[in-house]
């Protein structure tokens, strides 16, 4: 599979009164073409700095590139200047934000907020544009648009908003979508439609989707691959039904138990994970799940595991995978 | 998977609990107002502002006494007398000593600034807390009767009560200074408490205080005091410069401080008479220190309303 | 929408009766009356003048006289000028004082929340820097002493700005331009203030995320919605720039409103006195519910959220 992006040892930090911040520290996925990609994990993992590194809209300073590259149909973005970035976002690559009740601007009309883009890109009319748009609106199936086009974000509903986002996003059909938690904000019954209209427009369209998400649901339903991230680093990736019927990484077993599912019994108790992830501003040497992870050995809290390659697809950053812990375990009777 | 070093099999032993620091809080925890005592600190501009007013504040009292001369003593032989070793800021039309008199009029001028300040507080925090107390109904009222009170015109109200309360070519005294400054300013300090009192009421904070066994004492003293506090003091800090200002206003034209006293403001009015026959210090020394009364209090309140920002902190 | 308009207009009118009825009332209780201190003169002529004042009436009939007077228009007679009218004089003195204000406001308008705004933009960098030290001074330096300033300096040196008096349009150079620095500062603080806010928000980073611009980000997005406060603000601002005008006329010495309303004031010429605080009273009071409506017509979300309802 041809791949759209591919993210390559990517560093992101942030300069602080107290110090560095390392918000991501050295990550690497891809993302194929048509793929639904779904990056999962915690608050503060650095999910949305992932996210806003890619379009390179992360405040500039205090963050910093660090290192890494991000090949964007093999070109490296940290490359391209902001000229250049600007006729790539919103024209090859767009986002959609979390809360769609902040993320449009109060004093514009909707109309002329989806046709800047298009203007711009596409070189499009004001009254091509304007067309275009409300075709946008009809596909993310806002009922009458050419009517909705003249009025203020004000009078949408929340989830109105949030299609209305999708279709400022969707309006020069780019190639690469990404959803920063775009049904958090929501409530469930309009998550789910929204949720159905991205499915239906990547069929449409044709486009690749990173979905942020710390909602584990939204990611057996959409994503066709997962990455696990925690404390800015990557620890689990693999394709989605690997991920959920057989988790490698201690953490992802953790985030997993502690998702309700119906086929629990009343007995059975959710799981929280204890503790919360390790500061950034010191991120520990050795595995940075160390501190909460209830099979933590002697040698994680010290040296950094690598990745195991032994599947092309399912991947996985923990010391477990090591034959010498593996041999131990069968020792002392501690299955997996 | 590889390692840079040899791995024995002891290593792959389990952890002991006490190697983890899960629950370790890595940051103290950083206290509300110490807190914004350090981001005050950071603020160069506010520091500089609270030191000046240190200064100013010390100085109005020593520095009337530094030279031997009073505010009231005329020297007939010695009028117009420009800024020399005798009289470091000189004398005025009527031989007096301009450095005491400068220094009394920064005396005046931060003391009605201070007191009508003060008096904002004390009827705002009267008013509003009482507005917020009573029923919807007398709340209702009581803030109507204040948004009115509130768009009269400050200043005219000013200048109308310092013209009835003083004789012609007189100026007016202390007390009516005082009070008519503080006759219209006090209603953004009773909106602001009442809003504050309101919320004690209601909001979901102290309902949580509540719905976990606080009582009312607790919840004003953790919850509605320090919410409180910040606002008022950035009001309060930023009405005296507004104080200042406006009585250095009237001073000028004609409606300050009773002679012999002298505030700032009539400092600079009679300092104007000596601007076209070159005694531009009189004039000029007088407006150095008003502004800079204005300057310090005013970089000290955005300090203060940017250091209690809560949003504001890293 | 309407509602809030009716409610807005009638405060407005309460405003004002409450300013009329204060100023009748502290120009009454003012100890003894106008013509006392010219003692020498007959009786007969003194019973006449407070006849010819209605000065001897009850003061409640005289304060329904007046409110009447008021309601149409007529402002009342000035004791001391025996030839003018209050309306004589806010007919000569208001358009002087109105250019001179709407010159400083302009000024002011202009290049306040453009400082703001680029000061905002470079968020502590150099101009960011100069704009707040600008501001800064502004608010801390009174009119008065910018305006003596500019005497020395400026137009001591600079021959065709004159020193003072009126005439020409560059009589009002040096007045409007001491006049509008207060309120400008006020408005560049304002303006920034709203800008970071602005600058902060997600639709900023939705606008980013499209590919336009930053300029027109800026233009489009942030100042568009940073500005919005900053009309809210006007109306203080205006009632700055008056208090400023009564210092700043004096000084250039501007035969303006503001000027006989000071001399009014050292004259103790009561009826005058009255009369330019209520004229005042009635521009400032509307000024500041044009201010509003302005703000309720130009924020779509005031407007429509009212209609809804």
């Amino acid at each position: 599979m041809e791949n759209v992006l591919e993210v390559k040892n990517l560093q992101i930090s942030f300069k602080t009164f107290f110090g560095e911040v390392e918000a991501v520290r050295g990550i690497t996925f891809s993302v194929g073409k048509k793929e639904t990609v779904a990056i999962v994990g915690e608050s503060g993992c650095g999910k949305s700095v992932t996210a806003g590194g890619i379009m390179q809209l992360l405040p500039m300073p205090p963050a910093f590139f660090k290192g890494g590259e991000i090949l964007f149909n093999g070109e490296n973005l940290l490359e391209k200047s902001e000229k250049q970035m600007q006729g790539i976002r919103g024209n090859k690559i767009s986002m959609v934000f979390q809360d769609p009740m902040t993320s449009l601007n109060p004093t514009m009309k909707i109309g002329y907020q989806i046709v800047e883009g298009l203007m711009k890109h596409n070189k499009m009319s004001r009254e091509a544009a304007i067309k275009k748009s409300v075709e946008m609106l009809e596909l993310v199936a806002v009922p009458q648009p050419e009517k909705r086009i003249n009025q203020y974000p004000h009078e949408f509903s929340g989830g109105m908003r949030q299609r209305v986002m999708i279709a400022l996003a969707m309006a020069c059909n780019p190639q690469l979508l990404i959803a920063d938690e775009p049904t958090t904000a929501l409530d469930v019954t309009v998550q789910a439609q929204i949720l159905e209209l991205m499915k239906k427009l990547q069929n449409q369209l044709g486009m690749s989707i990173i979905l942020i998400t710390h909602d584990l649901g939204i990611v057996a339903d959409m994503s066709d691959r997962v990455v696990v991230m925690y404390a800015g680093q990557i620890l689990e990736v693999g394709l989605t039904h690997e991920i959920f019927a057989s988790p490698k990484h201690p953490y992802t077993r953790k985030l997993l138990a502690s998702v309700p599912r119906l086929d629990m019994n009343r007995e059975e108790r959710l799981h929280s994970i204890e503790g919360t992830p390790p500061d950034l501003y010191a991120p520990p040497k050795g595995c940075s799940f160390y501190d909460r992870c209830s099979e933590a050995m002697k040698i994680c809290k010290d040296n950094m595991p690598g990745f195991d390659e032994r599947s092309r697809t399912h991947q996985s950053r923990c010391w477990l995978n090591h034959p010498m812990a593996q041999k131990r375990n069968s020792m002392n009777g501690r299955g997996i | 998977m590889k390692a840079g070093f040899d791995i024995s099999p002891e290593l792959f032993d389990a952890a002991a609990k006490e190697d983890k620091n899960a629950e370790k809080i890595r940051r103290p925890s950083i206290r509300y107002w110490p807190d914004v005592w350090r981001r005050l600190k950071m603020n160069k501009l506010a520091m500089t502002g609270l030191l000046l007013i240190c200064i100013l504040g010390v100085m109005s009292f020593v520095g009337t006494k530094l030279n031997g001369f009073t505010y009231f003593e005329q020297n007939y032989s010695l009028i117009n007398s420009h800024p020399d070793s005798v009289h470091w800021f000189g004398t005025d039309e009527l031989g007096r000593d301009l450095f005491t008199r400068t220094w009394f009029g920064v005396r005046y001028s931060l003391f009605i600034g201070i007191m009508a300040a003060f008096i904002d507080f004390f009827i705002g925090v009267l008013y509003g807390g009482i507005a917020g107390i009573s029923g919807r109904r007398i709340d209702s009222v009581m803030m109507r009767i204040a948004e009115v009170i509130y768009s009269i015109p400050y200043l005219l109200v000013v200048i109308l009560i310092s013209v009835v309360f003083s004789q012609a070519g007189q100026g007016s005294s202390m007390f009516v200074l005082i009070f008519s400054l503080s006759l219209t300013s006090w209603v953004p300090m009773a909106i602001l408490v009442r809003g504050q009192v309101l919320q004690l009421k209601e909001s979901e904070y102290s309902l949580a205080s509540e719905s976990l066994g606080a009582d009312k004492g607790w919840i004003l003293k953790k919850h509605i005091i320090p919410n409180t506090l910040g606002p008022i003091l950035v009001n309060v800090t930023l009405e005296i410069p507004r104080a200042i200002f406006a009585e250095a206003t009237l001073g000028f034209i004609g409606l300050g401080l009773q002679a012999p006293k002298s505030s700032l403001g009539t400092l600079a009015n009679s300092g104007l008479a000596g601007l076209p026959v070159g005694n531009s210090y009189q004039l000029f020394i007088p407006a150095i220190f008003i502004s800079l009364i204005m300057f310090a209090f005013n970089v000290l309140g955005d300090g203060l309303r940017d250091a209690l920002d809560p949003r504001l902190r890293k | 929408m309407k509602k809030y308009l009716l409610k807005r207009v009638a405060m407005a009118i309460v405003t004002i009766w409450a300013v009329i009825t204060i100023t009748f009332i502290l120009m009454h209780s003012v100890p003894g009356d106008p013509f006392r201190q010219e003692s020498k003169m007959p009786k007969v002529v003194y019973e006449n003048l407070l006849r010819k004042y209605g000065l001897d009436r009850p003061l409640s009939e005289q304060y329904i006289i007046y409110l009447g007077k008021i309601i149409r228009g007529d402002f009342g007679d000035s004791m001391k000028s025996r030839v003018e009218t209050v309306n004589d004089m806010i007919r000569r003195g208001f358009p002087v004082s109105a250019f001179i204000g709407l010159e400083a406001l302009l000024i002011a308008i202009i290049f306040g929340p453009a400082l703001g705004a680029i000061a905002a933009l470079n968020q502590n960098k150099w101009p960011d820097y100069i704009s707040m030290i600008i501001a800064i001074i502004g608010v801390s330096v009174p009119s008065f002493i910018m305006g003596t300033v500019f005497i020395q300096f400026l137009a001591r040196n600079i021959s065709w700005l004159p020193i003072g008096g009126w005439g020409s349009f560059a009589h009002s150079i040096l007045p409007s331009l001491a006049l509008a620095l207060m309120p400008l500062a006020q408005l560049a603080r304002y303006m920034r203030s709203s800008m970071l806010e602005v600058l902060g928000q997600d639709y900023i980073k939705t606008a980013k995320s499209k590919g336009i611009s930053n300029a027109t980000v800026v233009l489009r997005h942030a100042v568009r919605n940073a500005i919005l406060p900053v009309v809210s603000i006007l109306g203080t601002v205006a009632t700055n720039l008056i208090a400023g005008s009564f210092v700043i006329e004096k000084i250039f010495g501007i035969p303006g409103l503001g000027m006989f309303f000071i001399t009014s004031i050292n004259n103790r010429d009561y009826p005058l006195i009255m009369g330019t605080t209520i004229f005042y009273a009635i521009i400032l009071v509307v000024m500041l519910l044009i201010v509003d409506i302005a703000y309720m017509l130009i924020d779509p979300r005031i407007k429509l959220t009212k209609e809804g309802r």
